[in-house]
């Protein structure tokens, strides 16, 4: 019995995590660190943007962990829809504030990036606006949770809103291209990803987006276990009552 | 053409309520659920209406056989009588509305609105709706609250003519409803017991 | 199934059934957002599919907590769970009575409203058009936003919530669609695009649906 769906056990997530959890916030501090403070004061400035253009060490990170938390919920609403395991659900749970975050630190990152370089705090581009809508859907998704008090109903309530709100995301997306390519005035705002970055941004900008790889699992870990913890509890009260 | 469960356990927002519970019905029986608040009536008559899952055992029933009747009656208070009825045997294809209304005693308010009903013409307008439902099997949540003692009487005789027909009825209630001939099954012995401490069984019960 | 919506929309119709709420609520928008942005007629021209939309949308979704929320609260929605007709078949009647008594008639009134805003000539067709083909979507995505909030009390805040974002592709591509036709652009991508997610919306989600509703029922 050694599969991976062992760790779907609650006993067992919260024995493997005990040890898991303090190396991965110990790592994710490390090379977050290491990461930002390579990227803010050990790289030549850009010879068009200066040294706003540092920035991108916390933007790109940030923006990648929005989508991808969105995409973790999603795999883990499919679990749980499919295999009906709780710790499934609780991580879909835990990593959806963790994403509002991100998406709201790559919203902001990138008003302050955006205000030196394009003159103005935001533009209805395409990339933004889709961002602005992934943070909507965040906000929904949480206050789904919030909002029902038994937790079954609550963890399928939430995964077919995920399921159907990733559908509506992309097609927001979609739509959000579709559209500043329209009568509006065109955007030309976003950056060109990949372009000659040179191997001097890039180097330091891997490092940094590993780091908030683990700054999420930890933090998706850390929550996991507290939503457990909380799912304890009501079972204890469960008990209670029927003692 | 029977009701047959089998070692049934249900549970009430995640909380186990009742286990191990066996019981069959035979057409024309009736069988009345007893038991304290809270044990468990209405747990079980939505999850055999197919209302809810249950956790374990099996519930052979006949199809399509089901007319269920929970504590709101599912009326709409600007239709009339005889449209609250009518909607429910358009859903149900069958006819019989006028009988229905004569039946329960409502033939004078048969064009009253619904909200201009008192609570016990509400709750006879309730039950008539089983009959244009036309199932053979009723399942029925406190069928008789706000009913007063005529209308209980009138009741227990239109379940006495439905079983007289073949058809059966599950009823949880608290009164005595003149059925001396009903079986009555008591839930208390089929509480669910509390889980072993500590020892969560299978995969994902360590939560309980 | 024709019963269920017969019976839904004798009681929108009825005193206290709400009908025509949503309209009157899209005129008091078209007569607000000129007293709001100025008398200019090209200002108006120029963002008045925008705000005919977005005044649609704003209007479908004020009806949207009726849909389930009376028969949640009655006990019909248990009794019609129990009922011979599907669950998906009910939501989907749910989701055509919304239409008839919310969508319908701002279809209907759109072409009034967009004189008060100066719309463009050659948009009106365009208007009628993409709300005829786009308030259908508006209705299903609403009756998916209802289930999921049915049991829940004070539900009305978090449908807003929940619905608006799922809300935008159709949006996007309605105004869109005016826009273009406005302007005398190419619409057939946008027309597409609407009519492909109505189609998808009205296919699909009246499955979730029904599954978000057993689950409430539970």
């Amino acid at each position: 019995m050694s599969s991976f769906w062992e760790y779907a056990n609650p006993r067992k997530f919260m024995r493997t995590t005990n040890w898991l959890l303090p190396l991965v916030a110990a790592a994710s501090v490390v090379v977050t660190a290491t990461g930002l403070i390579w990227g803010f004061f050990f790289t030549p400035d850009d010879f068009r943007q200066g040294s706003t253009v540092k920035i991108i060490f916390l933007h790109v990170p940030a923006a990648l962990m929005a989508i991808n938390a969105w995409i973790m919920m999603l795999v883990a609403s499919l679990v749980w829809v499919v295999r009906r395991h709780h710790v499934s659900a609780l991580a879909a749970k835990a990593a959806a504030p963790v994403g509002l975050v991100m998406t709201l630190i790559a919203l902001f990152t990138g008003a302050v990036w955006g205000q030196p370089m394009w003159g103005t705090w935001w533009a209805w581009d395409p990339r933004l606006t889709s961002f602005l809508i992934l943070f909507l859907f965040y906000l929904g998704y949480i206050a789904l949770w919030a909002a029902i008090d038994d937790p079954d109903t609550g963890a399928d309530l939430t995964a077919v809103l995920c399921l159907v709100g990733t559908v509506f995301a992309l097609l927001s997306r979609y739509a959000a291209f579709f559209w500043s390519q329209g009568l509006h005035q065109g955007a030309s705002l976003s950056l060109q990803p990949g372009t000659r970055v040179d191997w001097a941004y890039k180097a330091p900008l891997y490092v940094s987006m590993s780091g908030f790889v683990l700054i999420f699992v930890a933090l998706v870990l850390a929550g996991t276990r507290t939503e457990i913890r909380a799912r304890r509890m009501k079972a204890l009260v469960a008990r209670e009552r029927m003692a | 053409m029977e009701i047959r469960v089998e070692n049934l356990a249900c549970a009430r927002g995640g909380v186990p309520l009742l286990d191990a519970l066996s019981l069959s019905v035979q057409p024309g029986q009736a069988l009345i659920l007893r038991g304290p608040n809270g044990c468990g009536k209405t747990t079980l008559l939505r999850t055999l209406a197919g209302l809810q899952p249950a956790l374990a055992g099996s519930i052979s029933l006949p199809p399509d056989a089901i007319a269920y009747a929970a504590h709101a009656d599912g009326l709409k208070s600007t239709l009339s009588v005889r449209e609250n009825l009518a909607f429910w045997a358009a859903v149900y294809g069958s006819g019989g509305v006028d009988a229905a209304v004569a039946r329960m005693n409502l033939s004078a308010l048969a064009d009253r609105a619904a909200q201009n009903l008192s609570a016990g013409q509400k709750r006879r307008l309730g039950l008539a709706r089983l009959l244009v439902t036309g199932r053979p099997v009723w399942m029925l949540d406190e069928p008789t609250v706000s009913l007063d003692a005529a209308s209980v009487a009138l009741f227990a005789d239109v379940v006495r003519g439905h079983l007289a027909a073949g058809g059966m009825a599950l009823i949880a209630t608290h009164i005595d409803l003149g059925l001396p001939e009903a079986q009555v099954l008591d839930l208390g012995p089929f509480r669910a017991r509390l889980p072993a401490p500590g020892r969560g069984g299978s995969f994902d019960e360590a939560f309980l | 199934m024709i019963a269920l919506l017969i019976r839904d929309l004798r009681l929108a119709i009825r005193a206290g059934g709400g009908f025509g709420l949503g309209l009157a609520f899209f005129l008091i928008l078209a007569v607000l957002v000129p007293l709001g942005v100025g008398p200019q007629p090209a200002v108006l021209a120029a963002i008045a599919p925008g705000v005919l939309w977005v005044g649609a949308l704003l209007a479908c979704l004020l009806s949207l907590d009726r849909i389930f929320a009376l028969d949640w609260e009655d006990g019909s929605l248990d009794l019609l769970a129990t009922a011979p007709i599907p669950l998906e078949a009910v939501v989907t009647i749910k989701a055509l009575a919304h239409w008839i008594t919310t969508g319908l008639p701002l279809v209907l009134a759109a072409p009034v409203l967009g004189v008060l805003l100066n719309l463009s000539a050659d948009a009106f067709g365009w208007l009628v058009l993409s709300l005829l083909v786009g308030t259908p979507a508006l209705s299903v995505i609403g009756t998916f936003g209802a289930a999921l909030t049915v049991g829940l009390k004070r539900g009305g805040l978090l449908l807003s919530l929940l619905v608006l974002p799922l809300y935008i592709p159709t949006l996007v591509f309605g105004a869109e669609l005016v826009s273009r036709g406005a302007a005398g652009l190419t619409t057939q991508t946008a027309l597409l695009l609407l009519a492909g997610i109505t189609a998808g919306a009205v296919a699909i989600l009246p499955f979730a649906s029904a599954a978000v509703i057993r689950i409430n029922l539970r």
